[in-house]
This record gives structure tokens, C-alpha cells and sequence, in this order.
């Protein structure tokens, strides 16, 4: 049993971030060697994000950066999550030794990833073409906003926009208000990155099969919006426009977050056929207004949801969301508690299955990680080691890997290649 | 047609709705063979769903199945019987990847667990995907997308938190589910090649809510920086404007500004009014975090008198990263969109021309490609059974009238 099945494959990271770091910490988890490229003019954004900087203090500069605590960099939680399992290397690629280095190491690897706006790479020699040239099965997954064709190819990328532009805050909000809520959580970037773990993997698939390479181009764009089919289709076929439906559906009802006993305590209820209708129906004990017509079938629940829902919150609000799931689970409909990122730690569900895992970080000591989702029975992979430091293997990957000799080592370092 | 990235690669899909659907999809959008295995009657219950031409619902015209559904073949079999499951099993001797997403407890009822499975086939990859996982207290438990929101962690950081939360908009969570499960079956394919057998996949929906989206959350916990993620983009600590939407002439504008430099040049672009001098709106992380709703409203008589493009177009030339919120007739509708040929037209039977959202990614030498519209029910059963199966159409008709096919 191998549990490491990516085990001596060799990717390189020049993400920054959320999705491309993400998407190459799934292959990292499963025992790929993945190298992340920084420089100390370009730290991954992840690290500075908890950076909350004190006022009167710029940070205009490196040195500015710098004149913090260094470990300031290191400590990171966003940064550990995204990285965890990987190697860092610092390395100032406008400078020539420093691109042929690179250009040396993507030579002797896999897979490249990256999401810097189109042509980049190129103007140093790192893209495709040249990479290819190099390497000829090489694989290159770049992954930008828009993608690397197209008017709006230079769009920079951030969390809210994808969503916004992708089209799926449009869907996102209450059925009876006005205005549309924005996503609050970096969604469009993570759909982005298990969908760039698909494509590499599947050319690594592909690859082996036939010895060739492969440019992928993902637009995160294109990757959340290829998920809104059921909306797409409606306008393409009807010429209407979805708008938020909040947590109501076509098909269910009741259906929606159900308020608990306790504050802000919810339970989320779907109840879709008949059979779980009546199931409902008796583990509440059957009260008089469940029988009414304007309840009887689906149809009619759909009509009167806004007395629907009252009438069940009434019922509901004399549980906690587990005692409320329970009795619902016991008859068959589906009921779930509500539950912040708390009660996900302790629920005992995640907590059988290992979901989050405990790493140590040499400056932050211990830490929760979320594990590795991706559940194969025989090779399962594991999360090993917390976010790499800055620059923490360039040893071994200038000296050892590259062969650079102690000597050009020390004088790259002086001369800020090594940076 | 030119050599996709997994041309040659057998799988059978057996399921409903989305999760296992899309899941294949992924893979017969690649080449891969894909049949799709319907329950004989209503097949996919993604048939009777929509939406549909004109609102009429007919199983063969549901936007839903058309787009989920390209690129395979489609058989039916009741696998409740006895009769499917042996016929199934037939079916699975000869398959590389099995996409499931049925209850567990049914896939042992009907004997096809994968304990079964392996032993017909070792080299099978069976890719089962629930709620909550084969694994665990909840593993029974009925689930169905708003669920797997609540549990997974994702509604606590969706609307807002004056009133009930809300769950993902169009079942997305079968969609994550999904994509994991394809890339989880990559890693099982490569890992054959190592171990020379196969294995099983298992995704849980709530799971991959809870990790990938919304871990950061259990991190932030247990490092003692607060219960969940309730209030404000990601949590808190980011800085005015992150994901605020503010409404324009015509729609809304998406704002976020990470770099200080973006957020000046736009109020600089606005006239520098009088409010921003004051110090309570000098202070990003404060705005942000604790009256956004305030400094939203400042701002909204300005965005109120420009259009989507106009906005976009002043935002784009200054380096402000503001962008438009686009529905679905935007999303159709857009130039760059267009150029990317990311909506692909295909005829199909009882519907006709549709175009359809195309390749989530670009691949340059082996592309991803829709070449074949949503199979028919059943359309491909004879293809199947007695082509590859060896079965007669005397077979069939007897398969059909005992309710096996």
C-alpha cells in the first residue's frame, strides 16, 4: 500500500494566494514534492494578509516589511492552510541567473502552476513555450481570472469579483428582499482550485499514457459559471433571468433554516415527498394545522410557504438544532444542524472522520488544518508539515537539486538573486 | 477526433440529480466513455426537475439533465433487482471508474458495495459520493443541498447576520462534491498505476464544504481568534471595501480594494467628498468590519447615477479592481465571453439548437470538447447490451417487460 500515490512527482508553485496555492496543496497532501517560488519583493499575498498594520506605520517596502517582526511572515494561518505540506524557495526571477535557475528547475519537474496575469512568464522566459522547449512533456497549468485570451484577459482576479462577474452572486440573497448578498467567503477561488487539481491530474493521466504534455488555461470565470447550468439554461431557453430564491426551491417544502432553542441556533430542514411529509408530520405529533388542505401536497406547501415556515419554527424552537436533527433523522427526513466553525471542530461526526488535523509549525507551534477531503481507501495521503518558511529550502533546491556550488550559492544570496 | 486526456477510460455513472452526474460529466468532457445508468420509467430525477421550454415539463427537455448529461451514453436499469444488479455487474467487468451517489446503506442492500465490487474487479475505481461520507455518525443520515450547507459550514458566512442564514443557491454543493470526486478519481488512476488495483473514493458534500471553502474557520477557532465566521468577508479583518455590493443604475457594482493605492484613486475619482476627510471613514479595517452598511450608503449616490459599463469602463482604465454583477443574460450576452467561445451550440432531439456553458479550462492540445447532446432514456441500450454485452433483442424485450430495463 502506497499512501503517498503522487509520491515523485515534482510541481512548481509560483501561485500566490487562495487558488493556486490551494489547488497544488491538494497534489502536495497526496505526497507530490511541491516547490513554492517567492522572493522577498513578492511574498505570497497569504502571509501579509493577517498583517493588521498599526497606525502610523507604512509599509510601502520590503524594508518597511521587513522592520516587523520577520516572523510576522511566518505565522500566518491563512498562508499554513494553503502551503501546508510544501517546500518554499526565494528567488528573483526579473534577474537573469535567477530565471535560468528557475527555468533549470521547471526542467527537472512536472508540473508548473501559476496565476499571474497573462505574459508574465513569458517576458522571462518562463512560459509555456519556453518551458516546453526545455521539457517537451512538460505541464503548464496557469490559472488567471478571465484566462489568457479575451478583451478582459488583464482583469485582476480577487474573491468578490470572480463571484460577481462569474454571475453567482446574482443567485445569492433573502426571496423576499430587494438586493442580492454578496458571497462572504473566497468561493469563486475554490471552486477554481479543485477544478485545476481535475485538469493536472487528468493530464498527469493523459501524460502517462501518451508521453505528451499539456497547456492548461483556466479561467476562473469560466470554472464558476460552468456550474450555474440550471440558471444558464433558463435564460437560454426561456429568456429569464434567476434571481435569489433565498432558501426556497422548486421542489421542496418546507425547506429552510428553522430557528432553535438558544441564540443563533438554526436547523436546516428539506422535506421533499410525500412519504417524508407525513414522516414530518408525526415526529412532530401530527398537530391540527398539519393536516389543513393548504398543506396537503407540494403544491399547495409551495403556496403557503410563508405560514409553512412559521408554523414549523414553532414546533422547532423547542429544540437545540441536534435534538431537533435527531428526531427528524429517527423518521427519515432530512434535518442538519446549523453549525459555525465550533461546532464543526467538536461535532462527532467530523471528529470520527478526522476532518481537521493537528500540525506543529516551527514558529507558531500547534495548529488545526483541515485534512485531506479527498478520502482513497488504499492511498490516502496525509497532511505532514504546516507552511513551508520563506525561503526555507533554498539549500536544498539551489545546492542540492540545481547543483550550484556553495560558492555561487553565497555570492547569489549577496547579490540579491537569491532573495 | 484528436486524442482527449482520457480518452480510453471506461465509466458507468448510477445515480440522481447532480453530484454523480457532473462528476462523469467531467471525465466524458475529456473523452472519457461514460454510461449513464437511468432507472427504467422516470430515469434521472433530474428530468422531472427543468427548467424546461416555456415551463412545460417533458423528461427529454429539462435544461438541467441536457447540461449535465452531454457527451454520454444512456442506458436504463433497475438496479433494485436482483436481475440489475447481476446485469450491472456485468456491466462493471469491464469498467475502469464506477461514479455512484447513492446511500450507502442502499449500495449494500443491493449488494454493490465495493467490498463486492473489488472482488469482480480489482482494478475498478469506484467513486461514491454522499452528504456525509461512508463514514462516521451521520453516514445514514438523509441529506439533501441545504443540509450539507448548514453542516458544511458555509451558511454561517452566507447573509446576513440579523436574520437566517441562507444555503448556497442552486444545489452548488452537489457541484463541489463533484469536482473533488473527479480529481480524487485522477489520484486513484495514477495510483493504480503504482499499486496495480483500484480502490474506493470517498467524498463527503458537507466535507468538502467544510475543508476547502470554509476551513480557514476551524483554524481561526482553535487558534483562539473567535467561534465562526458570521460577520464581514471572510470572517473579519479585511479592509474597506471587501465583497461590498452597492447598487447602480442598472444592477450592482462587486467593490473590493486590497491596496490602499485602488481605494484612494477611487474616491479621488468620486471628487474626494467632504465624508472622507472625516476620521471615522479613514479607517479601513474599522469601516469594514463594524459600519460597512454606513460607508455604503455614502457611496451609493455616486454609483446610482452610472450604469454597469460606465462604471466598469472608469474602473478598468484607473486600475480599481470594481467589477460588475452579472446575471444570466449579461453572462450569455458578454463580448469577452464570446471570444472565448465559452458557450457551445449542440442540436438534440426534442429540443433543438441550445447553446450550452462550455469548458471550464482551455486545454491547447487536447481540448475539452461536447460531442454528443444528453442521451435519450435508454437510447443506448441496445448499443450496450447486445453490442457489448452479448445479449438478443429477444432479451431485452424480455428484460423490458419484467421492469429490468
Amino acid at each position: 500500500m502506497a499512501q503517498f500515490p503522487l509520491e515523485g512527482y515534482r510541481v512548481i508553485d509560483f501561485g500566490s494566494a487562495w487558488a493556486v496555492p490551494q489547488m497544488t496543496h491538494i497534489a502536495a497532501d497526496m505526497g507530490a514534492e511541491v516547490i513554492k517560488v517567492e522572493s522577498h519583493l513578492r511574498v505570497d499575498y497569504g502571509r501579509v494578509a493577517k498583517v493588521a498594520v498599526p497606525k502610523g506605520v507604512s509599509v510601502k517596502t520590503p524594508a518597511d516589511l521587513a522592520a516587523f517582526d520577520p516572523d510576522q511572515l511566518e505565522t500566518s494561518p491563512v498562508f499554513h492552510i494553503m502551503n501546508r505540506d510544501k517546500r518554499a524557495i526565494t528567488v528573483d526571477f526579473t534577474k537573469p541567473r535567477g530565471a535560468e535557475l528557475l527555468r533549470e528547475l521547471c526542467r527537472k519537474s512536472d508540473i508548473v502552476a501559476d496565476n499571474f496575469t497573462p505574459g508574465v512568464l513569458d517576458k522571462y522566459g518562463l512560459g509555456y513555450k519556453a518551458l516546453k522547449a526545455l521539457k517537451p512533456d512538460i505541464i503548464v497549468v496557469s490559472l488567471c481570472f478571465a484566462g489568457h485570451t479575451g478583451p478582459l484577459k488583464n482583469t485582476r482576479g480577487y474573491a468578490p469579483i470572480i463571484t460577481a462577474l462569474g454571475g453567482t452572486d446574482s443567485l445569492v440573497g433573502y426571496h423576499d428582499e430587494v438586493n442580492p448578498c454578496a458571497l462572504r467567503f473566497a468561493y469563486g477561488d475554490h471552486v477554481s482550485a479543485i477544478y485545476g487539481a481535475y485538469a493536472m491530474l487528468a493530464a498527469l493521466v493523459y501524460r502517462n499514457r501518451t508521453g505528451k504534455g499539456q497547456y492548461i488555461d483556466i479561467s476562473e470565470w469560466e470554472a464558476t459559471l460552468s456550474l450555474l447550468g440550471e440558471p444558464l439554461m433558463d435564460y437560454i431557453m426561456n429568456k429569464r433571468v434567476q434571481r435569489p430564491r433565498g432558501n426556497r426551491v422548486p421542489n421542496m417544502a418546507p425547506h429552510g433554516f428553522y430557528p432553535c432553542k438558544g441564540d443563533y441556533q438554526w436547523v436546516s430542514i428539506a422535506v421533499k415527498t410525500e412519504k417524508e411529509w407525513s414522516s414530518f408530520c408525526k415526529a412532530m405529533l401530527n398537530p391540527p394545522w398539519s393536516k389543513e388542505a393548504r398543506f396537503s401536497d407540494l403544491r399547495s406547501r409551495l403556496q403557503n410557504q410563508d405560514a409553512l415556515d412559521k408554523l414549523v419554527g414553532e414546533w422547532t424552537k423547542n429544540y437545540t438544532p441536534y435534538e431537533a436533527t435527531e428526531i427528524l433523522q429517527e423518521v427519515g427526513v432530512a434535518a442538519a444542524p446549523f453549525m459555525i466553525s465550533k461546532d464543526q471542530y467538536h461535532d462527532p461526526h467530523f471528529q470520527a472522520r478526522g476532518t481537521f488535523v493537528n500540525v506543529t509549525h516551527p514558529k507558531s507551534g500547534p495548529e488545526v488544518l483541515y485534512g485531506v477531503p479527498w478520502r482513497l481507501s488504499d492511498t490516502p495521503g496525509e497532511v505532514r508539515s504546516s507552511g513551508p518558511l520563506l525561503g526555507g529550502d533554498n539549500e536544498y533546491v539551489f545546492k542540492g537539486l540545481l547543483n550550484v556550488s556553495d560558492e555561487e550559492y553565497n555570492r547569489l544570496i549577496e547579490e540579491k538573486v537569491i532573495f | 477526433m484528436a486524442e482527449q486526456l482520457l480518452s480510453g477510460l471506461k465509466v458507468v455513472e448510477c445515480g440522481n440529480f447532480i453530484s454523480a452526474a457532473h462528476c462523469a460529466k467531467m471525465m466524458a468532457d475529456l473523452g472519457a466513455e461514460v454510461v449513464k445508468v437511468e432507472e427504467p420509467g422516470a430515469g434521472d430525477e433530474s428530468r422531472e426537475y427543468g427548467p424546461f421550454p416555456d415551463d412545460i415539463p417533458h423528461p427529454e427537455r429539462s435544461g438541467l439533465y441536457l447540461y449535465l448529461n452531454a457527451n454520454k451514453l444512456g442506458i436504463t436499469l433497475n438496479i433494485k433487482t436482483a436481475t440489475g444488479q447481476r446485469i450491472l455487474k456485468e456491466l462493471l467487468k469491464d469498467t475502469d471508474v464506477f461514479v455512484e451517489n447513492n446511500p450507502a446503506k442502499l449500495m449494500k442492500e443491493w449488494e454493490l458495495d465495493y467490498a463486492r465490487l473489488k472482488k469482480i474487479n480489482p482494478r475498478l475505481i469506484m467513486t461514491s459520493i454522499t452528504p456525509y461520507g461512508q463514514t462516521g455518525p451521520y453516514k445514514d443520515y438523509k441529506a439533501y443541498a441545504i443540509n450539507c450547507c448548514a453542516v458544511g459550514g458555509v451558511s454561517q458566512i452566507t447573509g446576513h447576520h440579523w436574520r437566517e442564514p441562507l444555503t448556497m443557491p442552486v444545489s452548488l454543493g452537489h457541484y463541489q462534491a463533484a469536482i473533488a470526486a473527479a480529481g480524487a478519481t485522477m489520484v486513484a488512476l495514477l495510483a493504480r498505476d503504482v499499486i496495480g488495483h483500484g480502490q474506493q473514493v470517498d467524498i463527503s458534500e458537507a466535507e468538502v464544504w467544510a475543508t476547502y471553502h470554509v476551513g480557514f474557520g476551524v483554524t481561526k477557532y482553535t487558534g483562539g481568534a473567535g467561534d465562526g465566521l458570521t460577520k464581514g468577508y471572510l470572517g473579519g479583518g479585511m479592509t474597506y471595501p471587501a465583497g461590498r455590493l452597492i447598487p447602480c443604475k442598472d444592477g450592482y457594482i462587486a467593490l473590493v480594494a486590497p491596496q490602499l493605492k485602488q481605494w484612494l484613486k477611487f474616491l479621488e475619482l468620486m471628487g474626494t467628498p467632504d465624508w472622507t476627510k472625516d476620521p471615522r471613514y479613514r479607517d479601513r479595517h474599522a469601516m469594514q468590519d463594524d459600519y460597512p452598511e454606513e460607508v455604503d450608503a455614502l457611496l451609493t449616490p455616486w454609483f446610482l447615477e452610472r450604469t454597469k459599463k460606465e462604471i466598469f469602463d472608469i474602473c478598468e482604465k484607473n486600475a480599481i479592481p470594481f467589477a460588475p454583477m452579472y446575471d444570466m443574460a449579461d453572462e450569455v450576452n458578454d463580448p469577452h465571453l464570446k471570444a472565448r467561445e465559452f458557450f457551445v451550440t449542440v442540436d438534440r432531439e426534442e429540443v433543438g439548437k441550445l447553446e450550452y456553458p462550455g469548458a471550464p479550462y482551455k486545454l491547447h492540445d487536447a481540448p475539452w470538447a461536447l460531442k454528443r447532446p444528453a442521451p435519450l432514456l435508454g437510447e443506448h441500450d441496445e448499443e450496450i447490451y447486445c453490442k457489448r454485452l452479448g445479449y438478443t433483442r429477444g432479451d431485452l424485450t424480455a428484460l423490458e417487460r419484467a421492469g429490468i430495463i
